[in-house]
């Protein structure tokens, strides 16, 4: 077994996959509910973009059902405070999300116009809410949480709803959201036939450059605006999970910290950005299929260059910074990362091989003639 | 202190997002189960009428697999939003199994179940028939991992508490796996769930009959629910999960509860059939009982005594006075993590901890709790036995009555006679809610009747509950009523109108239905 340092290590790693994971599969169909509504005009078309995510959006959904019980198992001081102290965001969340496995399995039952519209809106907002909230979310923690631990070692929450709407985190909500519609612009230029595919593009692009500008705004932002967080005590990577034994320092620039010492890490945000820019001009040169590489390396980039600014604060506390939870103070203990780390590696390459083999068998465009020859599968 | 309005707005919602969500679940597990026979009949066959049922019970199912993710999307993170300080005590243990349940089953459900509606003409007939398998597969993996999680609950073992993290930790997982509970609960659940489903085809099959619908496909469906309904439903009965509530002092409370059993018989106890449990008075009025039966039933012996509630809670007293003393030492020892005496007090008073923090609900620190306050808490640990002692048998009672039900349809399947016994058809119809009924009782029964606790002995449901403004609580329990109710509605609305039009009014999208786009 790996020491406890060496697996707290490992499973803030795994963390990172899976929301890369996540962003990859579940982003796509997420930036598709989006936008479906404008690059679909007519209901037909509107059925083909949808039929391109039908089949696989549930399986890609378990990549964030997954990664939240995964926080519970190996950061349960993470899964508490977060969710709890986050209550009504993670709940106009979950209220946003459940209506997508009803809007796409309920939408073509019945022909009425009305029916349909109604449905399509909910997908709508089924993609586009979770998109925002994930920025926003992650803004949040650059900003740093109010909260702190009572004498039970209960987390408190002293904010309240709006008070997570701040001008920053917005900023990372647009910025997760033009990824993710760009990423979902990528996969419907790929996967639907046209004129759709011509529009999806077009919408692509635009939400390329949106994202390469926020993104840029937000490294700005961070680097000359926001307080972040160091912990100035030694830390005690070995120690028992116990947040309160700790100092942490805030200033100006803590965020920036990990690149300026380990320099070849800046090559995280500027692949990211440079993917963008690249998506933006394969998706011109419709060639979609390495657009959708490229996008996900933006996605996977985005994620790692916030993570790798935050290390090693998963949640950092703006009321009692001392307090903030971090890879070292927060984990499961080292039996159960150990074992979660042997059920991930022996169950992830399992599922990767059969979703490969699925969207292997549901390979092909889906166009407007496919889509007249039956009425709906679902 | 503890906000009990936090806690009881808490609790009302977890109850009724995790019963709603229990709605979906047991459909999802019968009728994926019958998806399979129907579909393997098709291949080993060759006959298109059962490729026919496969995808008409396959839309029913599709209409409800969609409510069960929906509503289980919430139960994934509601530990979390509204129970933080539970999360935190024993999110050690609990959140293997959780995950695990994503891990194995969601994925292996979720991505094949896409297959299963888009395949049919990708794939060949053993290819679909493999990957309507996985679903079911998937559907029954996750209720094994949650049930081995809601079992650690209801018998909580391979698990110490750290005072360094001030939280349960784990010591032995194959323990976790291997909990007895889980086992008894495993077999118990989901062979309730094939109950659900089955009655399901078979209400929905005899309402075609009725009508002289779709007779071939009502027949043959009706004699598919008949046979495995009868096989689940006897195994539901027969492996019900009482077996395993002997394992602690608060299974036995339970028991105890479930049975109005106020005070120790001489072994082998009687068992109550009927009588009216009084909870002031400690007692049963009119009581029917069963000489022998209830030792016979929770002991499997007739010498065990089944302990009664006057002397659990004398128990439980016991062990709250001990809890007092685990809970002094644990503070010592948060004070200063060095101090032997402290060290060798809690360790050995550490088992009762939980029973300490009872008290918590009382006094801030259990040290000063009054004698008075130590019997309420001892009395605390006493469930609502009126509530258990009736879901029980309302259950129990609808779990024979299953067995009748089906052993009739079994054998009138047997005789091809279903047309002539429009009695029995109309049983069967209204039948349907019957074991959505019996289901939910059952959650009732070992939830319920685990209260005060969330981990049983360790930690009071009471003291899980996040910090979080009770508005906040009440704001997402509208929510959730509102929003539950009208998906309720559209969920009931669109099967009613799929049965109504029925496999005939399907016709499995031939091109000049395409038009309107509706299947």
């Amino acid at each position: 077994m790996p020491d406890y340092a060496t697996l707290r290590l490992i499973w803030w790693l795994i963390l990172g996959a899976l929301l890369i994971g996540f962003a990859i599969m579940d982003g796509f169909d997420l930036g598709i509910g989006a936008t479906f509504r404008f690059v679909g005009r007519t209901d037909e078309e509107r059925r083909a973009l949808l039929e391109s995510i039908e089949p696989v959006w549930d399986g890609n959904q378990v990549w964030f059902i997954f990664a939240g019980g995964a926080v519970f198992a190996a950061w349960p001081l993470l899964y508490a405070a977060s969710l709890s102290g986050l209550y009504l965001v993670t709940f106009a969340l979950l209220f946003a999300l459940i209506l997508r496995p009803v809007g796409f399995m309920f939408r073509n039952k019945i022909a009425a116009a009305r029916w349909r519209d109604a449905w399509d809106w909910a997908l709508l907002i089924g993609g586009a809410v979770p998109a925002l909230l994930f920025g926003v979310a992650f803004g949040n923690l650059f900003l740093g949480l109010p909260f702190h631990f009572d004498e039970l070692q209960r987390p408190v929450f002293t904010g309240g709803f709006f008070g997570l709407l701040r001008p920053f985190a917005l900023l990372a909500g647009v910025v997760s959201l033009s990824m993710l519609i760009m990423h979902g612009s990528v996969y419907a230029a790929l996967k639907v036939g046209e004129p759709m595919s011509v529009r999806a593009a077009a919408v692509g692009r635009v939400a390329a450059l949106v994202y390469a500008i926020c993104f840029i705004a937000a490294g700005i932002w961070v680097a000359s605006a926001i307080a972040g967080h160091q912990i100035a005590s030694q830390a005690n990577m070995f120690g028992p999970s116990n947040p309160m034994a700790k100092d942490v320092a805030v200033y100006q620039g803590a965020w920036l910290v990990n690149y300026r010492v380990h320099r070849i890490l800046w090559l995280v945000p500027a692949s990211a950005l440079l993917a963008a820019v690249v998506t933006w001009s394969l998706l011109g040169a419709r060639r979609p299929g390495v657009a959708f590489l490229s996008s996900s390396v933006t996605l996977a980039g985005t994620i790692l260059t916030a993570g790798i600014a935050l290390f090693p604060f998963l949640m950092p506390s703006s009321t009692q910074p001392d307090q903030g939870l971090t890879v070292w103070d927060a984990s499961s203990s080292a039996r159960t990362l150990f074992l979660m780390l042997v059920a991930v590696g022996v169950f992830l390459p399992v599922v990767l091989a059969y979703t490969a083999w699925v969207f292997r068998v549901l390979r092909g465009r889906i166009t407007l003639e496919e889509i007249r020859r039956h009425a709906g599968r679902y | 202190m503890i906000d009990l309005a936090v806690v009881n707005a808490s609790r009302l919602q977890f109850a009724l997002t995790a019963l709603y969500h229990f709605l979906f679940v047991p459909l999802t597990l019968g009728l994926s189960m019958i998806l399979v026979i129907m579909e393997a009949v098709y291949v080993m066959t060759g006959r298109d009428i059962w490729k026919r049922m496969t995808r008409f019970w396959g839309l029913l199912f599709g209409i409800n697999f969609a409510m069960g993710v929906a509503t289980g999307i919430t139960m994934e993170f509601q530990f979390g939003t509204n129970w933080a300080y539970y999360s935190h005590y024993v999110g050690d243990i609990l959140g293997a199994p959780l995950a695990l349940e994503g891990l194995v089953a969601f994925f292996l459900e979720a991505t094949f179940v896409g297959l299963f509606f888009f395949g049919w003409e990708r794939l060949s007939r053993v290819g679909h028939l493999v990957v309507t398998a996985l679903v079911a597969l998937g559907s029954s993996l996750s209720a094994l991992w949650v049930l081995i999680a809601n079992a650690w609950m209801q018998h909580p073992v391979g698990a110490q508490f750290n005072p360094r993290t001030m939280r349960m930790e784990l010591l032995s997982f194959s323990e976790v796996l291997l909990n007895p509970v889980a086992q008894a609960k495993f077999v118990h659940t989901a062979a309730a769930g094939y109950v659900v489903g089955s009655v399901f085809v078979l209400a929905v099959s005899a309402w075609y009959l009725l009508r002289g619908r779709n007779v071939d496909i009502a027949r043959r469906s009706m004699a598919v629910a008949a046979s495995f309904g009868l096989a689940c439903a006897l195994s539901v009965v027969v492996l019900g999960d009482e077996s395993g509530y002997l394992a602690s002092d608060n299974q036995k409370m339970k028991v105890a509860a479930i049975e109005a059993e106020w005070r120790t018989e001489e072994p082998p106890a009687s068992f109550t059939v009927f009588g009216f449990p009084d909870v002031q008075a400690r007692t049963t009025h009119a009581a029917l009982r069963v000489p022998w039966l209830l030792g016979l039933i929770a002991t499997r012996s007739i010498d065990t005594p089944v302990s009664g509630i006057v002397d659990l809670v004398a128990r439980a007293r016991v062990r709250i006075e001990s809890g007092i003393e685990a809970h002094a030492a644990l503070r010592a020892l948060r004070a200063n993590p060095a101090d032997a005496a402290a060290q060798a007090r809690f360790a050995a008073h550490q088992a009762d901890l939980g029973y300490g923090l009872l008290l918590l609900r009382y006094v801030n620190d259990p040290s000063a709790a009054t004698s008075r306050q130590i019997d309420e808490a001892a009395w605390s640990t006493v469930p609502n036995v009126p509530v258990l002692f009736w879901s029980f048998r309302v259950m129990v009672g609808l779990g024979l009555f299953f067995i009748l039900l089906f052993a009739a349809a079994f054998y009138l399947s047997a005789r091809h006679r279903f047309e002539q016994n429009r009695w029995f058809l109309r049983i069967a119809f209204f039948s349907l809610p019957l074991p959505w009924i019996a289901a939910e009782l059952g959650w009732i029964v070992a939830e319920y009747g685990r209260q005060p606790w969330s981990i049983d002995g360790v930690l009071p449901t009471f003291l899980g509950v996040s910090v979080t403004p009770v508005t906040n609580v009440w704001l997402s329990l509208a929510g959730f009523v509102v929003f539950y109710s009208a998906l309720a509605v559209v969920d009931v609305y669109l099967l009613v109108r799929m049965i109504r039009r029925g496999p005939d009014g399907l016709g499995y999208w031939p091109p000049e239905r395409a038009a309107s786009g509706v299947p």
